[in-house]
């Protein structure tokens, strides 16, 4: 799949110094969800409004469509949409005037049939001639999708887009970001919800400190990265862990009934029906057995950690 | 061209004009019979002509170029500086618009509600006082130019204002005193010699004199001087802007 998007060694300093963005090299395969994931100022937000033309960034190149954002401006910025993470909004607007301004301010001539479609498909056609002082939260965040799309983007960003809603409509925004990839609109969303990441995207990156210090495949990154841990609940407690079952670092529960052993699941060290032989080997009869998997938060923790200490040691 | 973008930029604005319509209107409207009440009457019962045109007459180009003054910077700094305030600004600035673009939308703006509120005083004017217009094409030619210049200067203190308060402070403490001086209500010839060159610093008495030449064919200054002076202020402020954008707005950085 080509790539709709590149950024190659893109640095930003603010004002005052502060560098938000260091030499971040990325590309995103046109139709992917792409999740930006990292912690409160990791530059999640600086690299997206680099990209959309709202801040200026001060080295590297970023190309959409094969084309240099700053050169071609024109053409680039009619493909991107982008959703911001507050609700920015004229609030004595109505709906309708504020996405069809939208589409406007993207060089679109008007579409009455479209404006409507969209409106319609996010919900909000009740809503049309409603001020917006006097939509929800929910239905404000909906207005700013409906105006990030009301120019037919290829590429939307997503920065936040379920900060401070609640879970009903967290998923019903993962629905409708997900019709929307199902349409054809490659989608980067920045989020430090890894349950949203791990819902939505096809590939991760995560970012620290203004550096992207890793971006795979969700679920290569699950595999490569995480753990899985399996327990044993056995019929009768025993006391301590020996015989053939000491080579596998079990670790016994309260209860003395149940052996829990942690694996990486890229690591070939494990295998389950030899352990499981030698739990039998030894006399134990199973009652149950259980796994767990480390999810991406748990591997997102671990990878900020061992980051953050690198910079420290640095 | 985005020409889409720019009729959004400027219907959105007008639309904003359109909702605040009474307040937008009836704010110089009673300004104005205030000060033909104060002035006309007041000081008109004493001054009864100046350079032969009567007094009430006599200060009405004045007292538009005040209104349209204030109005052009009021408009342009709050229509840029609102959706500063709001974060809208975002749109504007990740759409494929150029600063040129950008600027027209907001300038074209707030210079056409000025010139509305002009032409609304002009008639107002004449509920209270005969008003001539001896050169219609050249009163209108410094009214749009005073209304863009204006209106460009507001957008710059619309790109540079931190708050609310900073929109207010160029207004009140430079273009207020700089109209009430530029002789709006007087002629500077009335005025000591000290004082007459001191005036001829101002300005605003150049834009005040070549506009009350388009209606009564009497000024402070030659027509000249004025053209010139509203076109130097024009032009630093397209400089000044030209220069803010190319450092990226002072909001991209």
């Amino acid at each position: 799949m080509k790539n709709i998007l590149e950024i190659n060694n893109v640095t930003k300093f603010y004002k005052n110094s502060v560098k938000a963005l260091e030499n971040v090299n990325l590309n995103i395969k046109e139709g992917e969800i792409f999740a930006l994931l990292g912690p409160n100022g990791a530059g999640k937000s600086t690299l997206i409004n680099s990209i959309c033309g709202i801040v200026n960034f001060n080295t590297g190149t970023i190309k959409i469509n094969n084309m240099d954002i700053v050169k071609n401006y024109r053409i680039t910025r009619k493909m991107t949409g982008i959703v911001p993470q507050e609700l920015n909004l004229e609030s004595f607007e109505t709906v309708w005037n504020n996405v069809n301004y939208s589409r406007g301010l993207f060089g679109k001539r008007p579409d009455h049939n479209y404006i409507e479609k969209l409106l319609k498909q996010l919900s909000l056609w009740d809503k049309k001639d409603s001020k917006i002082k006097e939509l929800s939260g929910g239905m404000k965040r909906r207005v700013l999708i409906a105006k990030a799309l009301s120019h037919q983007p290829k590429l939307l960003f997503l920065d936040e887009p379920t900060a401070s809603v609640d879970v009903e409509l967290r998923k019903d925004m993962w629905d409708v970001v997900k019709k929307l990839n199902e349409d054809g609109v490659t989608i980067i969303l920045t989020t430090h919800y890894i349950e949203e990441a791990e819902e939505l995207s096809d590939r991760v990156a995560v970012i620290n400190d203004g550096k992207i210090i890793l971006v795979d495949e969700k679920d290569k990154l699950i595999k490569k990265l995480g753990e899985k841990t399996i327990k044993i609940e056995l019929f009768e407690p025993i006391e301590k862990i020996n015989g053939n079952l000491s080579k596998y670092n079990f670790t016994l529960d309260q209860t003395n009934k149940i052996i829990s052993h942690t694996y990486n699941l890229n690591s070939n060290t494990t295998d389950i029906t030899e352990l499981l032989n030698d739990v039998k080997k030894d006399g134990y009869e199973i009652k149950d057995i259980n796994t767990e998997q480390s999810s991406l938060e748990e591997i997102f923790i671990k990878l900020i950690k061992e980051n953050n200490n690198e910079l420290v040691r640095n | 061209m985005n020409w889409y973008g720019i009729k959004a930029i400027y219907i959105h604005e007008m639309e904003r004009f359109r909702r605040t319509l009474f307040q937008s209107l009836a704010s110089p409207i009673i300004t104005t019979s205030l000060y033909f009440v104060v002035f006309g009457s007041a000081i008109g019962s004493r001054i009864t002509e100046i350079d032969g045109i009567n007094y009430g007459s006599y200060i009405v180009p004045g007292m538009i170029m005040l209104t349209i003054l204030t109005q052009s910077i009021s408009n342009a700094s709050f229509a840029f500086y609102f959706p500063r305030f709001t974060n809208t600004i975002y749109e504007i600035l990740a759409a494929p618009l150029s600063s040129f673009e950008i600027v027209l939308g907001f300038v074209g703006a707030a210079a056409s509600k000025s010139l509305i509120i002009g032409c609304v005083i002009i008639l107002t004017a004449n509920f209270f006082v005969d008003v001539r217009i001896d050169h219609p094409l050249l009163m209108m030619f410094f009214l749009i130019l005073t209304s863009i210049t204006f209106a460009l200067f507001g957008f710059i203190i619309g790109m540079y204002a931190e708050g609310f308060e900073g929109l207010q402070i160029i207004p009140i403490l430079i273009i207020t005193p700089l109209v009430f001086l530029g002789g709006s209500f007087y002629s500077i010839n009335m005025l000591p010699e000290f004082w007459q060159k001191i005036s001829l610093l101002n300005p605003v008495l150049y834009l005040i004199s070549g506009f009350r030449y388009s209606f009564y064919e009497v000024s402070d200054v030659s027509l000249f001087t004025s053209t010139l002076t509203i076109l130097t202020i024009l032009i630093g402020c397209i400089i000044f802007i030209t220069y803010t954008f190319s450092k990226g707005y002072r909001i991209k950085d």
